[in-house]
């Protein structure tokens, strides 16, 4: 396949971030690299679990955590999962225009996320002086929940860098497999975001 | 765009082409050079720890000075050595041996060369940098959290970057493996070297964020003021030996899988015999590498994990001498009613066989929980890991070097220097660490800087060193070898060894797009089926097209160089947040070049049939 094949498709496949041999590489090796990110995350709530109860006499898990807010937050993002699902819906029928406002919606679901974050933070820090260096608990709670933080920051950056370079010419064969694997990764933080809502908050209200 | 593939001439030319190069069989030679380069340097530091042992109430090195040298022997051994010396062997060969042009992600494969290599850089910048870290390569909590200076900083940043690095490249090998193989190549018909890459890439991509997280913990706690491992405020250093473990047991088959793969070859050409049990083979891989995950609380038996902990984690252990005897009783049939050449890649597979089955031998008895209260942070332990990583790891690499020189570089290493380089290093591997079981049965601990006399180990220990020198001298000879070959050995052909996979029926070295036409495979062994049919080379299994190519790009060095910055900038903002500025620097050229990738298109190049025509592999 030409380059200008690439860029210009003459007609857009149904699956068009499978149709060159880069976006199957970019597609496997993503689904590969969220394996190793598992892993990490994994790696990061073993460590969670093994500390939950060390709280060097500040405060413990029950007495911190409220759980509206966190409920917001989990709602905000697994709605920005779902949105993100319609704008892949919108890639496959070639819908340029509705998959970036999808993807806009998106975006603004997780920042929304993020601010709640921020807020959450900023409230155990000066209502609580549970920090980061206060006790065991501290350093593996914002360790593990400052990870996923950290991926959703990442992954908006990415993806609003996807939605501006695109702007003007729309889909083709090179950059379907961006959105997608963006998409993708995506879901994979709402995926540990559930985990995050069940293991520290849930099992730390009432574990 | 072939102008970009024009013979530029120049010193700086060469560099910069070997800085952007995004070319498998370059790249090879970046890891080839920089793996051997900290080869040397983990030598010599393993040479200086033998001759502080010579002799007892030994004065040659401080105390402090030899912590830094076993800690930097044992880091540089497996990290920025073993590594990307297996590495090196991986880009080298398994893009040939499935018929494919390059990698599946090309500009990573140069991106995780340049984060292993500023990775090591940064290690051994300790040294320069107020010493090296002191708290022994598994820099266990509280000894590494605690231990004063920048050197444990200068580990963790360090392993993290090049970890990085490996983490990139073993998923490259995934997606390449499974994606790229060429026509009829299905999985039962890969030779044994690529299946064990592609089990040892997913053991990579499972086992290194363990370890990346370790780190970030260990960094958190040293810079930043957590409490992981402060027991004062709550925290759990056996967390570290957790963590540690769990990536660092199956790195150790991550290392011994390839050259498991590298022994199949090397057994089946030099007997002109197809590998015997090739599905036991494959099968047997495969297990190792699950149950790899399965075992890693061995190193541990004697922190308190209790009984029951400790006698399922010994059946796993020992369960795994079952595959790993299936292998070394396959290689003994492949040689058996063969044809053998005793080449000296043969000469080092051969020696590999009783070396590993005692390492394989000690492992099992370590494995009995029991008994390792006796065994446990003694030279029996050295002795035995020794056993497997220099008689495995070492001994497969020389090896593959031996038998794949003529692909790599396009000539056949001397056989005669070849032959004088194995015996010494064979013979002194052997003086070194044989005795060393004796010594640890006799109750010599490891890390200690000196034994006393008296002690009835002075005899032993001087029979070690002076067989670290001989092993010193088959390394030598071996360079020097290599030096030879360059200025005095004839090209090589395509196929000198008759070899029976499909990289021996390309030109050596290769031209840059390896196959000029993708290759039909017919079955396993394809080249062999081919010749054992009168046929020449390979039946293309494509009419002959334009080749598309993928562009240089200096992005991955700029990233790496960018985090290098980085690095120090977090290990010095401790001392003072003015060196922040660097974090933010580096940080900043990191996603910059991160933010350029992003968005400057880069859809490569193509080569043009008419040029492949008259080129005919001259391009």
């Amino acid at each position: 396949m030409s380059n200008e094949d690439i860029l210009n498709p003459k007609q857009m496949p149904r699956e068009p971030e499978k149709a060159t041999l880069e976006g199957k590489n970019k597609f496997i090796g993503f689904w590969f690299f969220l394996g190793g990110e598992t892993v990490l995350f994994a790696s990061l709530f073993g460590t969670f679990l093994a500390l939950r109860n060390s709280t060097a006499g500040g405060p413990g898990t029950e007495e911190l955590f409220g759980l509206e807010l966190v409920f917001i937050m989990t709602m905000l993002l697994l709605t920005s999962s779902l949105t993100s699902v319609y704008a892949m819906y919108h890639m496959k029928n070639n819908d340029f225009g509705k998959m970036q406002v999808w993807l806009g919606v998106t975006v603004a679901l997780g920042l929304a996320f993020l601010g709640g974050e921020l807020y959450e933070f900023n409230h155990y820090i000066h209502e609580y002086e549970f920090t980061f260096r206060s006790s065991a608990l501290g350093s593996s709670f914002y360790t593990l929940v400052g990870f996923h933080g950290g991926h959703v920051l990442f992954g908006l950056l990415w993806i609003v860098t996807l939605m501006v370079r695109n702007a003007k010419r729309g889909l083709n064969l090179y950059n379907a497999p961006k959105f997608y694997i963006a998409s993708l990764y995506w879901h994979f933080i709402d995926v540990v975001w559930v985990f995050i809502f069940t293991v520290v908050y849930l099992m730390g209200k009432v574990g | 765009m072939s102008t970009a593939v024009a013979q530029k001439k120049g010193f700086g030319a060469f560099i910069w082409d070997y800085l952007t190069t995004v070319d498998h069989k370059k790249i090879a030679h970046l890891y080839l050079v920089s793996g051997g380069l900290f080869f040397l340097m983990g030598g010599l530091e393993a040479m200086i720890i033998r001759i502080q042992l010579m002799k007892p109430d030994n004065e040659f090195i401080s105390a402090g000075l030899y912590n830094e040298m076993i800690t930097m022997h044992g880091t540089t051994m497996i990290f920025l050595a073993a590594m990307p010396l297996l590495f090196a062997l991986m880009n080298a060969v398994v893009p040939l041996q499935i018929g494919a042009r390059d990698v599946a992600f090309p500009f990573l494969n140069s991106l995780g060369f340049w984060l292993f290599f500023f990775g090591g850089v940064i290690l051994n910048f300790s040294w320069f940098m107020g010493g090296a870290p002191d708290a022994g390569w598994t820099a266990y909590a509280p000894l590494s959290t605690t231990s004063p200076g920048h050197g444990v900083d200068f580990y963790v940043i360090g392993l993290q970057i090049s970890g990085a690095g490996t983490l990139i490249g073993g998923i490259n090998f995934l997606v390449t493996i499974v994606n790229m193989r060429a026509p009829g190549m299905s999985y039962m018909r890969m030779p044994l070297f690529t299946w064990t890459i592609f089990v040892t890439s997913t053991l990579i991509l499972f086992a290194f964020p363990a370890l990346t997280v370790g780190l970030f913990l260990m960094m958190f706690d040293r810079m930043f003021g957590s409490v992981f491992f402060d027991v004062a405020a709550g925290g759990n250093v056996i967390i570290w030996e957790h963590l540690f473990w769990i990536f660092g047991h199956p790195e150790v088959y991550i290392l011994i899988l390839p050259v498991f793969g590298v022994f199949s070859e090397v057994f089946a050409t030099f007997s002109k015999k197809r590998l015997f049990g090739y599905s036991a083979m494959v099968f047997a891989t495969v297990l190792i590498g699950f149950l790899g995950f399965m075992v890693w609380a061995h190193h541990m038996f004697t922190t308190g994990m209790g009984p029951v902990a400790n006698s399922i984690f010994a059946v796993t252990t020992m369960a795994i001498a079952v595959p790993t005897g299936i292998k070394i009783f396959n290689w003994l049939f492949t040689m058996w009613g063969g044809s053998i050449k005793m080449t000296s890649a043969m000469l080092w597979s051969v020696a590999f066989i009783p070396t590993f089955t005692i390492g394989g031998m000690t492992g099992v008895m370590l494995a009995v929980a029991a008994a390792d209260y006796q065994y446990h942070d003694t030279y029996f332990v050295v002795a035995h890991f020794h056993y497997v990583i220099v008689g495995g790891v070492v001994f497969g690499i020389f090896a593959a070097l031996h038998y794949w020189w003529p692909k790599m570089f396009g000539k056949v290493l001397n056989e005669k220097l070849g032959k004088w380089a194995f015996w010494p290093f064979f013979i002194g591997f052997h003086l070194t660490f044989f005795i060393q079981h004796f010594l640890g049965l006799m109750g010599m601990p490891r890390r200690y800087w000196k034994f006393l006399e008296g002690q009835g180990l002075a005899t032993g220990n001087l029979i070690s060193t002076i067989g670290a020198f001989f092993m010193a001298l088959g390394v030598i000879i071996f360079l020097w070898n290599v030096i030879y070959t360059a200025v005095k050995e004839p090209k090589a052909s395509a196929d000198p060894f008759d070899g029976r996979t499909l990289e021996w029926s390309i030109a050596s070295p290769p031209p840059f797009y390896n196959f000029k036409q993708t290759p039909l495979v017919r079955g396993l062994d394809a080249l062999w089926i081919e010749k054992s049919e009168g046929k020449k080379g390979m039946t293309p299994a494509e009419p002959l097209g334009d080749i598309h190519m993928p562009n240089g790009s200096i992005l991955p060095f700029v990233m790496s160089f960018g985090l290098f910055i980085a690095g120090f900038g977090f290990i010095y903002q401790v001392d003072n947040p003015v060196w922040l500025s660097l974090v933010f620097i580096g940080m900043g050229i990191l996603l910059g070049a991160m933010f350029v990738r992003s968005v400057k298109d880069d859809l490569g190049y193509h080569i043009h049939k008419e040029d492949l025509e008259k080129g005919d592999g001259q391009l």
